[in-house]
C-alpha cells in the first residue's frame, strides 16, 4: 500500500516534467493585451526557478542525514548553501548580468577575450555539472530503493532517462515557471510531514532526543585525528564561493532584464532559500528523537523517508512517506534537468557541433547534435554513481562546490573586480585550482575517506586549493602585465554601469 | 583497499614521481636549446622581440602604442634611448635621459620629417651638459606609412656608428611596414562598419504612406484615436531611426513590432489576426536591430494584403538552450520559394520588404549558419524564422 502511493508520486513527478519539457508550456495572448514589458520574467519568479533548480537531492535528503549523523556541527551546511548567494549577490550577480554572457564561458571569452580560456572554462563546467549530477543520481537510487526495495541502480537510471528525455525532448522549454514550481512543491512536500511529525511529538509530551555529549557540542571531534574545526571551516568556504561557479546558477541570471533586477532576484533566493532550510534540521533532530540508532541496512542519508512510518502509522504515514518521495524526485529532476541542460549545451557548443559539422561539412546535424550531447551528459555521471556508492551524498556535493571554489571563484571575483588579471593568469588560476582540487576528490574517490590531516585536507579541499589558485591567478597577471587584455577598462565600465546610465553619445534625445 | 594502502608512502611516490617528470621535461627543453647554434639564438630572440612589439603597433601610431613597442625596439637596436615622435610631437621616450632630451627629440627630428631620409646628428646638435648621460648622438629614421612620413624613429647613443644608423634605418621600414598593416586592419574595420550601416534600416516608404493615410481617416471621425496613433507612429520612426549602437534587445524590438501592428491594425481592423508567444527567457536575447520588424512587415503585406478575408500572423520566440529561435508565421497566399531564393540571394529586390537585408545582417554578425530560414508555397502561407545565440562576441544592447 505505502509502496504503491509512493510509486505513483515519483511517476506523477516523472510524467510531469517530461510532459512540461517536452511540450513546453506555452502562452499565448492577443496583440490586444500584449505589452513585453509586462512579461519579463520577475525577480519574484526568477528567484523561484532559482531556488527549485539549487535545492537538490543533498539539499532535500542530505542535509538532514547529515545533522542526524554528525551533530550540530552540519547546522553549518544550510548556512554555507545560502552564504554562497549572499558572496553571489555582493560579489558577482549585477556585473555577470551586464556583461551579457550566457554561460561561464561566454564571460570568460567576454572579459578575457581568450579561446583557450573559454575552452578551459568549458571543460569545467562539463566536470562541475558531472561531479553534480553524480550525487543526484545517488539520491534518487537511494529515495527508489528505500521507498519501492529496488535496486539502487533502478532510480538511478530512471532519474537519467526522464531528464534525458527532458533536455534532448526540447531544451526544456518555459524552464522558469516549471523550476519555479518545483521550489513551491519541494516546500509543500518537506514542511507539511515535518509540521505533522512536530505536532505529534508535541502533544506526545516533547522529549528530547537521547543523544550523545558530542552531538550537541560545538565542534567536537569525531574521532583521536578528526579535525572538526577545519573541516567545517573549509566546507564554509567551498560552499560560499562555490555556488557561483555552478553552471545551473548562472545561466538563470542571464533570464533578469538588467544588473538591478539580479540583485533583486538574488535578495528573494536566499530569503527562500532560508525559508527552505530551517526544515531538514526538524527532520535530523526528530530522527534522533524516534530512531536513537539507525536501524540495520538504512542509510543516514535516507532519515527524512524512514522517519514517517516509524511516527504515524497506517495510510497517513503512507501519504506522508509518498509526499516526501515525491518531494525528493522533483529535487532530483530540477536540479539533474537544470544541471544536465547547462552541461548539455556546454557539450553540444564547445565540443560536439564543432566536430559534427565538421565531419558533415555542414549543420546536416542540427537538433541531433544537441540530443546526443543529452545523452552523453546524462550517461557519464549515471556509471560514475554506480561506482562510487558507498561515499556519501553530500561528500560528493562538497567536492563539486571545492572544484567550483577553487576555479570560478578566483575567475569571477578577479575578472570582475580586478583589472590587471591577464589572459596567462587566468589559465594558470583554472588550471592549479582544477588540479588540486581534482586530485583531492580523485584520491578520495578510489582510496576512500582517510583519517588524519592528509584524510582531512583531501575531503575538505577548499581551504587550501581556492587560496592557492586565487594566489597563482595574481601572482602570475601581475608577473605577465603584457597578456592583460586591452579593452579591459573599456569593460570594466561596463560591467559596473548601472543600465540607466547613458553610455551612448548619439542618439536622439528622448 | 585502503587498509593495504599506506597513504603518506603514496603521497610521497606520487610527489617524487611529478618532480622527476617535472625534472626529465625541464632537461628535455635545455637540451632542445642547446642545439641552436649562436646565430640561430640571436636570430630567434630578434624574431620574438620582434613580434612582441608588433603587437602594440596593431592600434597605430599612439603614445601608449609607441611607448610600449619602444621597450622592444631598444632591445634590438642596443642604444642607449629611442624616442618615437609623430609630426605634431614626442610620443614616447624609451631608456635613461627623457627627462632632459626629451623635450629636444621632435626638434631633432624635423630635418627628418621634411626630407623623409635618414638623418645622423653629432654631438654639436645633441649638447648635454651631464658627464653621466650616456646621450652625445642620435640617429633619425622615418616612419613612412601610406607614403606619407607619420612618424620617427630616433636612436640615441654616445655615438653615432655606421651600425647603428642601418639598423635604425631598417627598423624604421619594418615599423612602417607593420603601421601600414595596422592602417590596414582599421580600414578592414571601417568598411565592415559602413556595410552595417548601409544595411541598416530601411523603413519601407509603403509603410509611412499607408500609415499616414490610414492615421488622416481617423481625424475627422475620431480624433482621440488619430492623436494616439500619431503618437505610435513618432515612436516607430524614433526607434527605428534612431542612431544607437547595432543592436537592441528582443523586448526592445518586439515592443516596436507592437507599435507597428497598432499602425497597421488601424488600417485592417478585424482582418489582421495577431497572436504572439514569447517565452519570457528570450527576452534579454540582444538581435540586431530592426531584424524582426520587417519579417512582421512582410508576414502582414503578403498575409493580407493579397488575400481575401481574414488573415493569421504569429511570431513566436522560444528557448533553444544556448540559442533563441524567432519565427513569423503568415497564413497568406505564400510564394514560390524560387522568388524567395533570388530575393535572398540579392538577385531581386522586389516585393520583399527587407528579406535580404534582415539574412544578410545576421549572416554578417553571427556567421553563415545563422540566415533566415524561410519555408512558403504558392497558397501555403509562409514561415519566416531564424536562430541568435544568446551569447556572441563583441555583441551588446545600448
Amino acid at each position: 500500500m505505502g509502496d504503491s502511493l509512493s510509486v505513483v508520486a515519483v511517476a506523477l513527478v516523472c510524467v510531469t516534467t517530461v510532459a512540461v519539457g517536452g511540450l513546453g508550456l506555452r502562452l499565448s495572448r492577443r496583440t490586444s493585451d500584449f505589452y513585453v514589458a509586462g512579461r519579463t520574467v520577475s525577480p519574484r519568479l526568477n528567484a523561484s526557478a532559482i531556488s527549485g533548480e539549487y535545492l537538490s537531492a543533498a539539499s532535500f535528503l542530505g542535509v538532514a542525514g547529515l545533522i542526524y549523523d554528525q551533530g550540530v556541527d552540519l547546522l553549518w551546511l544550510p548556512v554555507g548553501y545560502t552564504l554562497g548567494y549572499l558572496v553571489l549577490l555582493v560579489m558577482v550577480a549585477a556585473p555577470m548580468r551586464r556583461s551579457g554572457a550566457y554561460t561561464l564561458p561566454d564571460f570568460a571569452e567576454a572579459r578575457l577575450g581568450s579561446v583557450l580560456v573559454r575552452r578551459l572554462a568549458a571543460v569545467l563546467v562539463v566536470a562541475i555539472g558531472w561531479l553534480y549530477l553524480v550525487p543526484q543520481f545517488q539520491g534518487a537510487g537511494l529515495a527508489l530503493a528505500l521507498v519501492t526495495g529496488a535496486p539502487a541502480w533502478v532510480g538511478a537510471a530512471l532519474v537519467a532517462v526522464v531528464v534525458a528525455l527532458a533536455v534532448g525532448a526540447g531544451g526544456m522549454r518555459s524552464i522558469t515557471f516549471v523550476q519555479a514550481m518545483q521550489y513551491w512543491i519541494k516546500l509543500t512536500c518537506l514542511a507539511v510531514p515535518a509540521f505533522v511529525l512536530l505536532a505529534l511529538w508535541a502533544r506526545s509530551g516533547g522529549g528530547l532526543p537521547p543523544v550523545t555529549e558530542s552531538w550537541w557540542t560545538p565542534f567536537a571531534p569525531r574521532s583521536a585525528d578528526d579535525h572538526p574545526v577545519y573541516r567545517t571551516a573549509s566546507m564554509m568556504l567551498a560552499l560560499c564561493l562555490g555556488t557561483m561557479g555552478l553552471p545551473h546558477v548562472l545561466v538563470r541570471y542571464y533570464t533578469n532584464p538588467d544588473g538591478v533586477a539580479a540583485r533583486r532576484t538574488t535578495t528573494s533566493v536566499i530569503a527562500l532559500l532560508g525559508l527552505f532550510y530551517l526544515v531538514p534540521p526538524v527532520y535530523a533532530v526528530l530522527g534522533r528523537v524516534h530512531l536513537p540508532s539507525l536501524p540495520p541496512g538504512v542509510r543516514s542519508d535516507t532519515i527524512v523517508l524512514e522517519l514517517p512510518e516509524r511516527v504515524v502509522s497506517g495510510v497517513s504515514g503512507d501519504v506522508l512517506t509518498a509526499m516526501l518521495a515525491g518531494g525528493a524526485f522533483a529535487a532530483l529532476l530540477s536540479t539533474a534537468s537544470g544541471l544536465a541542460m547547462s552541461v548539455t549545451g556546454v557539450l553540444h557548443q564547445e565540443f560536439l557541433r564543432p566536430r559534427l559539422s565538421r565531419l558533415t561539412g555542414g549543420d546536416a546535424f542540427g537538433f541531433g547534435g544537441f540530443r546526443l550531447a543529452a545523452v552523453v551528459a546524462v550517461i557519464v555521471p549515471f556509471f560514475v554513481a554506480r561506482h562510487v556508492e558507498q561515499i556519501g551524498i553530500a561528500t560528493t556535493v562538497g567536492f563539486a562546490f571545492s572544484l567550483a571554489a577553487a576555479t570560478f571563484a578566483p575567475l569571477l571575483m578577479l575578472g570582475v573586480w580586478w583589472r590587471r588579471l591577464s589572459r596567462v593568469g587566468a589559465v594558470a588560476g583554472l588550471v592549479v585550482g582544477a588540479v588540486a582540487a581534482t586530485s583531492a576528490a580523485l584520491t578520495t574517490f578510489v582510496f576512500g575517506p582517510m583519517g588524519g590531516w592528509p584524510g582531512a585536507l583531501l575531503a575538505n579541499p577548499a581551504a587550501w586549493c581556492t587560496p592557492l589558485a586565487f594566489a597563482t591567478t595574481v601572482l602570475v597577471s601581475l608577473a605577465t602585465p603584457t597578456s592583460v587584455p586591452r579593452d579591459t577598462a573599456r569593460l570594466m565600465v561596463r560591467l559596473h554601469t548601472p543600465e540607466r546610465v547613458d553610455l551612448a553619445r548619439s542618439r536622439i534625445p528622448e | 583497499m585502503t587498509a593495504s594502502f599506506h597513504v603518506p608512502t603514496a603521497i610521497v611516490v606520487a610527489g617524487a614521481m611529478l618532480l622527476l617528470g617535472l625534472g626529465i621535461w625541464v632537461a628535455g627543453r635545455g637540451r632542445r636549446r642547446g642545439f641552436l647554434s649562436t646565430v640561430d639564438r640571436v636570430t630567434y630572440s630578434t624574431l620574438h622581440t620582434a613580434s612582441l612589439a608588433s603587437r602594440h603597433l596593431a592600434d597605430g601610431l599612439t603614445p601608449d602604442a609607441a611607448d610600449r613597442a619602444g621597450r622592444h625596439l631598444l632591445t634590438i637596436l642596443g642604444a642607449s634611448s629611442v624616442a618615437i615622435c609623430d609630426t605634431s610631437g614626442l610620443l614616447s621616450w624609451t631608456g635613461p635621459g627623457g627627462d632632459h632630451h626629451g623635450k629636444d627629440a621632435h626638434d631633432h627630428a624635423s630635418a627628418t620629417r621634411t626630407s623623409g631620409a635618414p638623418t645622423v646628428l653629432g654631438s654639436d646638435v645633441v649638447t648635454c651638459s651631464d658627464p653621466d648621460c650616456p646621450i652625445r648622438a642620435a640617429v633619425t629614421a622615418p616612419l613612412v606609412a601610406d607614403e606619407r612620413v607619420v612618424g620617427t624613429l630616433t636612436a640615441y647613443a654616445p655615438a653615432a656608428s655606421a651600425g647603428l644608423a642601418r639598423a635604425t634605418g631598417e627598423l624604421a621600414r619594418w615599423v612602417s611596414a607593420e603601421l601600414d598593416v595596422a592602417e590596414l586592419g582599421r580600414a578592414r574595420t571601417r568598411a565592415m562598419e559602413a556595410e552595417l550601416r548601409a544595411l541598416r534600416a530601411q523603413i519601407s516608404p509603403h509603410f509611412i504612406y499607408n500609415s499616414l493615410g490610414a492615421i488622416a481617416s481617423f481625424v475627422r471621425t475620431d480624433p482621440p484615436r488619430a492623436r494616439e496613433l500619431l503618437l505610435e507612429f513618432a515612436d516607430f520612426t524614433r526607434y527605428a531611426l534612431r542612431q544607437g549602437g547595432p543592436f537592441t534587445t528582443l523586448a526592445e524590438e518586439l515592443r516596436n513590432v507592437e507599435r507597428y501592428l497598432v499602425l497597421e491594425q488601424a488600417r485592417f481592423g478585424d482582418r489582421l489576426q495577431v497572436s504572439l508567444l514569447i517565452a519570457p527567457e528570450v527576452l534579454p536575447v540582444r538581435i540586431p536591430y530592426l531584424a524582426v520588424q520587417p519579417l512582421v512587415e512582410n508576414a502582414v503585406r503578403h498575409g493580407l494584403a493579397a488575400k481575401e478575408g481574414v488573415g493569421h500572423v504569429t511570431i513566436t520566440a522560444s528557448d533553444q538552450g544556448s540559442e533563441a529561435e524567432i519565427t513569423v508565421d503568415d497564413d497568406g497566399v505564400g510564394t514560390s520559394p524560387e522568388a524567395v531564393q533570388q530575393v535572398l540571394d540579392g538577385v531581386s529586390r522586389a516585393d520583399s520588404v527587407g528579406l535580404g537585408n534582415v539574412d544578410a545582417r545576421l549572416r554578417q554578425v553571427y556567421g553563415d549558419e545563422f540566415g533566415l530560414v524561410v519555408e512558403t508555397a504558392v497558397g501555403a502561407g509562409t514561415k519566416v524564422s531564424f536562430r541568435v545565440p544568446k551569447y556572441a562576441p563583441g555583441v551588446h544592447a545600448e
